[in-house]
Parts: C-alpha cells; sequence; structure tokens
C-alpha cells in the first residue's frame, strides 16, 4: 500500500526527527534524552520513511550503510576512552573543554558527550537493521 | 594504568575492525587471529604484573571504589584470563577452514570476539551488576553464535539454551537486586567488607541462594545441567569447543569469587552443600555420558561430569582444595576444547559424529589416533597428563579435609571418564570400519593445517602441564591463598 500522502510527511518529516533526536541526544547529559534517545528517535524517522516507501528507498535515504553506523558508533565509544589516557587520569574519566562560541553560549563539550554519541550511532544502525530486516521478510 | 581494562578493550577493537572489512570475507579470519593474539599477549603481561604487584584495580572514570565500577585483577583471574586467551587464538587458528564461508560471511568471527569480550570482562569486573552485563554481552553473543547457519536441529537446542539462560540471568538479576536492597553497595569488595561486618547474615541466604541457582545453570551443574547437552552438540565443532571451554567455566568462576569472598558467612551450611552438588554432578555426567554414541554428546556429558570437581574443590575449600579447582580447570579448559577439536577432524575425515558409523580410523590416520589420546586421556586421568594431577591434587585435598566420600566418588568417577574415553577410543580408531559402508567421505584429502596447528597446541600444553606440574600448582596455590584470604582483595580495592 503506497499513500502519497504517508509518502509526503514521512519525506517531510525525516529531517526533523532528525534535528530532534540530535537535539535530545544534546540535552542529555543532565536532563532527560541522550545517545540511546536520540538514536531511537533517529532510527524512526527512517523507518517511517521505510514503511511509507520501502526499506530500498530508505536505505538509499541513508546512504551508509546502517552496518557502518554500527562501525562507527563504537568507534566514537572508542575513541572517547582515549583522552582519559594523555591526561593521565584512570582509564574512561571524563575530560571535558568548554569552548565560548558567539550567539550559541558556552558550549560543553567531553568524552562523555563523545561516547554518547557513540552509542547514539550504535543504536540507530543496530535498529534500522533490525527493523529492515523484518520489513524485508 | 590501562592495562586491566585492555583485556575488554582488545576484543571491542577487533570487533569495530571486523565489522569495518566485513565485506572482505578472506580477511575477516585473519583480522580475528591478530586479535585473539593480541588478547593472549596482553593477558600473560598482566599475570606477570599481578605476580610482581599484587592485584592490579582499575577504577574506571576515576570514580572512588564503592561508587564507580572497579576492574580488579588478582592472581585467580589472570589465570581466567591467559587461559581465555589460549582458547581464543586456538580455535581463531581452527575457525580459518573449519567454519564455511557463509557462516564467517555472517559475522561470526564478530560474535566470537563479542564473546570473547563478554568472559574477559566478567574475570576482570569487581562489581556484580557488571558482572552480570558482562553475562549478557557473553550470552548475547553465544545466542547468535549457537544460531549462526540456522539449521533445523541448531534452532532446536538453541530454543533450551536460550531459554534456561534467560531464566538463569533472572535469578542472577534478583540476586543482585535483594543485595543491593540490603547492603546498598555492588562493589564486590565493598560486598565483603560490609557483610563480614553485619549480624544478621542469614538474611543474605537469599540472595546467595538466588546466585547459586544462576551460576549452576550457567556451570550446567547438577540438577540443572540439562540444557547442555541438549544444546552443545548442534553448532559446528568450534563453535562447541569455545563454548566448552569457556562458557560453564565463566559459571564456575563466578561460584568461586562469590562463595569465597563474601558468601563466607555461612559454612555449615554451603560447604557440604557443594560437595553434595558436585558429587551427583560428576556422577550423572559420567554415567549419562557411558550410554551416549555420538562423539559431541559424550564430550558434552563429560563436560558437566568435571564441573562437579570444581565444585569439590570449592566444597572443600582449603587452599589445596580451591588450588585444585584452579588447576583443574586450567587443565579442563584446555584439554575439553581440544578434544572437542579432535572430534571436528574425527568428522573431516570419516564426515560423521556417530561411533556405530566409523572405525579403524588408526589404520588411515594413525596421528590422529595419537592427537586425541592426549586430551582424552588426559580428561580421564592417566599420567603423566595433566588430568591426573588436578585429580591427585584434589583427592587429596579431600582425604586430608576429612571429606573422604567425596574423594572415594572423585576415584570412582575418574575410572568411568575412561571408560567413555576408551570407548571413544575403541569405537573410532581401534575396530575395524563397520561393513557395508561407503568410503569416508574425506578418507584422500589431508587435513586442513589451521585444523591441525591449535590441536598440536593444546595437546602439547596438556603435556606440559603435567610434566611442569610444580610451578603451575605454585600458580594455583598463590591464586587460592588470596580467594581464601578475601582480606587482600578488599584491602587492594577499599584502601586500608
Amino acid at each position: 500500500m503506497k499513500s502519497y500522502i504517508v509518502q509526503l510527511a514521512a519525506a517531510r518529516l525525516l529531517p526533523v526527527t532528525l534535528i530532534l533526536s540530535m537535539l535530545v541526544f544534546y540535552r542529555g547529559h543532565n536532563d532527560p534524552g541522550g545517545g540511546f534517545i536520540g538514536g531511537l528517535m533517529a532510527s524512526a524517522g527512517f523507518i517511517f520513511y521505510a514503511m511509507a516507501f520501502d526499506t530500498r528507498e530508505a536505505e538509499k535515504k541513508l546512504r551508509v550503510s546502517p552496518l557502518m553506523l554500527i562501525v562507527a558508533g563504537l568507534s566514537f565509544a572508542f575513541i572517547s576512552t582515549l583522552p582519559s589516557l594523555f591526561a593521565g587520569n584512570p582509564f574512561f574519566t571524563g575530560e571535558w573543554v568548554s569552548l565560548s562560541i558567539p550567539l550559541l553560549g558556552k558550549l560543553k563539550l567531553g568524552t562523555p558527550l563523545l561516547f554518547d554519541f557513540g552509542v547514539y550511532l550504535t543504536v540507530w544502525g543496530v535498529i534500522v537493521t533490525i527493523i529492515f530486516n523484518v520489513m524485508e521478510e | 594504568m590501562i592495562l586491566p581494562a585492555l583485556p575488554i578493550l582488545i576484543p571491542l577493537l577487533t570487533i569495530i575492525f571486523l565489522l569495518f572489512n566485513f565485506q572482505r570475507r578472506e580477511w575477516q579470519p585473519w583480522i580475528g587471529l591478530t586479535g585473539a593474539m593480541l588478547q593472549l599477549v596482553v593477558s600473560v603481561l598482566l599475570a606477570l604484573r599481578v605476580k610482581s604487584q599484587g592485584i592490579l584495580v582499575l577504577n574506571t572514570g576515576n570514580w572512588e571504589a564503592p561508587f564507580g565500577i572497579t576492574l580488579v585483577v588478582d592472581a585467580f583471574s589472570s589465570i581466567m584470563l591467559v587461559l581465555a586467551g589460549i582458547i581464543a587464538v586456538s580455535v581463531s587458528i581452527y575457525s580459518i577452514d573449519a567454519i564455511d564461508r557463509q557462516r564467517q560471511s555472517f559475522f561470526y568471527f564478530p560474535m566470537v570476539h563479542g564473546l570473547l569480550m563478554g568472559v574477559n570482562g566478567a574475570f576482570v569486573t569487581g562489581d556484580i551488576f557488571n558482572l552480570y552485563v558482562w553475562f549478557e554481552v557473553m550470552l548475547t553473543a553465544s545466542f547468535v553464535l549457537i544460531t549462526l547457519g540456522g539449521e533445523k536441529k541448531q534452532l532446536n537446542g538453541a530454543i533450551k539454551y536460550v531459554s534456561i539462560n534467560l531464566v538463569s540471568s533472572l535469578f542472577f538479576l534478583a540476586g543482585i537486586g535483594l543485595l543491593y536492597g540490603k547492603t546498598g553497595t555492588l562493589n564486590m569488595a565493598d560486598l565483603a567488607l560490609k557483610l563480614s561486618l553485619a549480624d544478621n547474615n542469614v538474611l543474605m541466604n537469599t540472595s546467595a541462594v538466588l546466585f547459586f541457582v544462576a551460576f549452576s545453570i550457567k556451570a550446567a551443574v547438577f540438577p540443572f545441567f540439562f540444557w547442555l547437552p541438549a544444546s552443545y552438540h548442534t553448532p559446528p565443532v568450534a563453535i562447541t569447543a569455545l563454548f566448552a571451554g569457556l562458557l560453564t567455566k565463566v559459571g564456575v568462576y563466578a561460584m568461586i569469587r562469590f562463595y569465597t569472598l563474601f558468601f563466607v558467612q555461612d559454612k555449615l551450611f554451603w560447604h557440604p552443600l557443594f560437595l553434595w552438588i558436585g558429587g551427583f554432578t560428576m556422577v550423572i555426567g559420567v554415567l549419562t555420558a557411558a550410554s551416549q554414541y555420538d562423539i559431541r554428546k559424550i564430550l558434552s556429558f563429560h563436560i558437566i561430569s568435571q564441573i562437579g570437581y570444581m565444585i569439590m574443590g570449592l566444597g572443600i575449600f582449603t587452599v589445596a582444595g580451591i588450588a585444585g579447582a584452579i588447576f583443574y580447570m586450567a587443565h579442563n579448559i584446555i584439554a575439553k576444547t581440544n578434544t572437542f577439536l579432535v572430534a571436528g577432524l574425527i568428522n573431516r575425515v570419516t564426515g560423521s559424529y556417530d561411533l556405530k558409523k566409523i572405525g579403524g580410523l588408526y589404520k588411515i590416520r594413525p596421528w590422529l589416533s595419537i592427537l586425541f589420546i592426549i586430551p582424552a586421556f588426559g580428561l580421564a586421568g592417566i599420567p603423566p597428563l595433566s588430568g591426573f594431577f588436578g585429580k591427585l591434587i584434589l583427592i587429596s585435598a579431600g582425604f586430608n579435609a576429612g571429606e573422604y566420600v567425596i574423594s572415594f566418588i572423585a576415584l570412582a568417577v575418574g575410572l568411568f571418564t575412561l571408560f567413555s574415553m576408551v570407548k571413544i577410543w575403541n569405537e573410532a580408531f581401534w575396530k575395524p570400519r563397520p561393513e557395508g559402508l561407503s568410503p569416508y567421505e574425506g578418507e584422500n584429502e589431508n587435513l586442513p593445517v589451521s585444523m591441525v596447528i591449535p590441536v598440536v597446541i593444546l595437546g602439547l600444553i596438556t603435556l606440559t602441564m603435567g610434566l611442569a606440574v610444580k610451578p603451575i600448582l605454585e600458580i594455583a596455590m598463590n591464586a587460592a591463598g588470596q580467594l581464601l584470604d578475601p582480606k587482600i582483595y578488599i584491602q587492594a580495592v577499599m584502601g586500608s
């Protein structure tokens, strides 16, 4: 069943869900949110897209294969452990830097954010892989 | 100080590389093998470091001991890590040719390393909830491995395996919840400290029983062993060998850790229970094995029987007893994996695991029979192989502690084990080939070198463990001494 209305909605909603998922991901450290939820939201956008069109279209829209998302996610999580070593702190210590950026104000960046971004990508990749596989059955 | 985290990080890195090169199937085994070798090297380094500096502690994330997740490597953990490394390398080499293309290109190697990550994580962690997480990592990977390929009998075995293991996780989690509710801590050292100071330790028995059931299921101890022979013979033999070597032993490891470190208050109840359970496990495993005719099933039942010896060592609860259990575990991990790998070789030559359909292997493959004899007679406990000394240490520890019944049972079970091994030997190698059968599939082919090398390596280790008992026993004694004196562990983690 292909509905033009649903297809139009899915195509318009996709960027919105992605931006929202990034917001939810970013506020995650101190507020509700975070990489896991963000990843789920991002995959929700693509799942809706796949339901409106089909999984192949959605995979094309995703550009990279979901597997590479997982790889990238795991790599980010791994990389986030390295700064603590260079700083001479115990393994996995959260290292933070504060940047002041005009307009945005103070931006706090740190390895937990990087780790969480790894979670975001991994969850995104895993969920999309699972759901696409199930939909193709 | 990243060393204690490396046994977890190396498999993770290997997985990343494996997934990144997912399309290049021919690279997969080599990346996997490199990762496994690195892991072995790191484990040996860790073991040497532990030997020279004592217990290594890493507070991850710079959170002080009872609050953050602590990684702790003591002598016992480091021994287990080295063994896991050895198994990782040998199974990786064996898998190059033993695992078919299709499985290799469907995440076989990433899953093997996922399993290893879970196993290593369970060995290094000093936090009971983290231990649960590593158990789950290990189980999830093993669920994929046992169903990989999706043959009908595999799925049949996997359903039993998955469901019973989920139940065991539930017990584990419930135990953690209760313990956390009562003590307010998850750190093993802190728990040990709090439980040693508390007066009403009877309350702890609820969670102790929950943990006991959970670990018993994982370790396939009587009466929770039935899932193991129902599932272990279904996947390809390299996967079974990996499972046989490591999975049940992680259960035993956790049991030894818990019941030497913090559930030590109620000795009068637990130690006789361990001895009984150990005795039953040995006897039931070995008797049911005697009635089987599939090589893999015989070996699977023997896993159970030999877990009994380790539990017996825990029940004796003297330095010699625990050291015996550790030595036996080391011997068993090596020899058991090896027998499964040899079973894979037999299958490669004859195309069958059924003892009734094969025979006369000694005539066409004399070397194979020697490769089989070393681990098999090692398991049975023939001197001078490692199993003999493992049993000797355990049984003499039993006699010294005045536990005569279990010691006699252990002796008798050794005889039955010999019977089963001699049965495989007689049926597969010695008896003439059954009449009226077509020639074996692989009779004229040479066995792939990559499948023979790990068998030879593991066989040599079994021999060396038998010939160099003294230094190895010293290592085990040292680990047992550390285990039986929880103060050392507590002090290392919590400070003074």
